[in-house]
């Protein structure tokens, strides 16, 4: 398990260490213009100094990107059951879901600002925008898998709809509910972050831009947030592989 | 039989709601799919189980054993024929009987003693109860040890006896029991088919005493297990012969050398082949 896991993480790992080295020794020897491309040693520890500005960014920008997933898990699963329930209800409405995803999630964000402002509600609605269909697909996927077997046998004891759903449909298709939850994981911040850039009082966006924008340039801190973001992608992906884990006690470890 | 009727005497709050289960002329015709025409799965069957009897529908497969299951189940309904449970012409039959599907349908997230104690969750008994109930019967089928284990830690064998304690947990009136021991390996089905039969023959477990349908193509267990045998003919399905089992109760594994079990297993089988030759034949002169 341990040498497994060793096996996992080594190798990714050693390329990563190995990119940063060679992207330090390539600013070193002075062939880009650090200005323009700072190296990794000195956008750590010019990121680090402006801690005081970069903590409440960070909290704001999570607090948007938890709460927009939040949202777009209660209404992913407010339509999938609504969907999987109804055939009227799956047949109007599931394409027009998979169409809607014609539409460039980032074009909406000024729309989104000029009907909720600049405060904390555009931001989710955004995040929930992009995280809605995996989760939502993965959910109306997941209840139309389950067991048929299962389904009639707890017919055989006359198990109610509501009970099909709460004992069979639900349990069977939280695999794939977290599977779509993992891909939202990875929008969520950069999601709020664009929603910041068109405009926001505080937040990584706002960070980045004012960073991007500062005489002189400080391409250090856009590095460093970008960074931060990488980062606390990865963390709250890792609360959610965590909150699967407790989900679903019956799958095996390894 | 007469073993039945003293465990009836010795316990009769258990198994006097052992209801028979009848049926007349029972056919189920499938609607064709895209303008194809209709396929008649069944054609029809009469069948008869006394109230205890333990009765077996056995056929070569894909002759329509499934369908008459669900339709005696209730998960389907009959394109003809009649359906008595109890005497009883039921319209509406789900929950007449414990039905226990071919794979064993376990579900994963539940624990074993959490799948036993699903029909009686189900029927409004608290977990607590429910769990109290099943403990000691886990413990009679040799499941002592995996009472809070999950479905995929069991082996093959282990999983039909959870299936099968989930199936007589809510002492039922009727089981249908549908290829119970089909995907397991041939030693382990032996086992098992020696295990139910122990377990038939105590007195003390639940929904043991209920009449049984049991469906399968294995010659040995039909005989092994059953009152009567009903011999199908391949699809559409009908009753090609009725042979009656008079081995006496209780049974035990070692009847299975005995001259006497292997001439009716020379029999069921006889009636199973000309039952498949005929339908052939039959079913030649209609391609010519």
């Amino acid at each position: 398990m341990n040498t497994l896991r060793f096996r996992t993480w080594l190798p990714p790992a050693l390329v990563l260490v190995a990119a940063v080295a060679l992207w330090q020794l390539w600013v070193s020897a002075g062939h880009l213009d650090p200005q323009l491309v700072p190296g990794p040693w000195f956008v750590v520890w010019s990121t680090w100094d402006d801690q005081a500005n970069l903590w409440p960014a960070i909290g704001t920008t999570t607090e948007e990107a938890v709460l927009g997933l939040l949202a777009a898990a209660a209404a992913a699963f407010v339509i999938a059951v609504a969907i999987d329930t109804w055939v009227p209800v799956r047949r109007g409405l599931y394409p027009l879901i998979i169409a809607s995803q014609t539409i460039p999630m980032i074009a909406l964000a000024p729309l989104v600002l000029i009907w909720w402002g600049f405060g904390l509600v555009p931001k989710i609605v955004l995040v929930a925008l992009f995280s809605f269909f995996p989760v939502a697909v993965g959910l109306i996927q997941g209840l139309a898998a389950t067991d048929p077997d299962s389904l009639n046998l707890l017919r055989t004891m006359r198990a109610s709809r509501l009970a099909l759903l709460l004992r069979v449909r639900l349990p069977s298709a939280l695999p794939q509910f977290f599977t779509g939850l993992k891909i939202s994981v990875t929008y969520a911040y950069g999601a709020a972050i664009v929603a910041e850039f068109v405009g926001a009082e505080q937040g990584l966006g706002l960070y980045m831009y004012s960073a991007a924008h500062a005489a002189p340039v400080a391409t250090d801190l856009v590095f460093g947030a970008i960074v931060a973001i990488a980062l606390l992608t990865i963390a709250l992906f890792a609360v959610v592989a965590g909150l699967e884990r407790v989900a679903m006690p019956w799958k095996p470890r390894g | 039989m007469t073993k039945r009727t003293t465990t009836q005497a010795a316990a009769p709050d258990q198994h006097s709601r052992a209801a028979s289960l009848e049926l007349r002329g029972v056919g189920k015709r499938f609607p064709g799919l895209g303008g194809a025409a209709p396929v008649l799965a069944v054609d029809t069957v009469d069948l008869l189980a006394r109230p205890g009897e333990f009765v077996t529908l056995i056929g070569p497969s894909g002759c329509g054993k499934s369908t008459v299951f669900n339709v005696v189940a209730g998960l389907e309904e009959p394109t003809g024929g009649e359906i008595r449970i109890g005497g009883e012409p039921l319209a509406d039959r789900l929950g007449a009987s414990a039905y226990m599907p071919q794979r064993d349908a376990l579900l994963p997230w539940r624990r074993v003693i959490d799948n036993v104690t699903l029909p009686l969750e189900l029927r409004g008994m608290s977990r607590r109860e429910a769990r109290g109930r099943a403990r000691p019967l886990l413990e009679r089928f040799g499941l002592g040890d995996f009472v809070r284990a999950w479905p995929w830690q069991l082996s093959g064998g282990m999983r039909q006896r959870v299936a099968l304690l989930r199936t007589v947990i809510g002492d039922p009136a009727l089981m249908l029991l549908d290829e119970p021991f089909g995907a397991l390996d041939s030693i382990t089905r032996a086992d098992l088919q020696d295990w139910l039969l122990r377990a038939w023959a105590s007195d003390d477990v639940e929904g043991v005493g209920a009449t049984v349908l049991l469906v399968t193509h294995d010659i040995s267990e039909a005989v092994l297990l059953s009152d009567r045998v009903y011999v199908m003919t391949p699809r559409p399905g009908r009753i090609a012969a009725v042979i009656d089992i008079g081995l006496p109760r209780p049974r035990t594994p070692e009847l299975r050398a005995d001259d006497a079990f292997v001439a009716l297993e020379r029999q069921v089988r006889h009636e199973l082949q000309r039952a498949i030759t005929e339908r052939g034949e039959f079913s030649d002169q209609e391609v010519t």
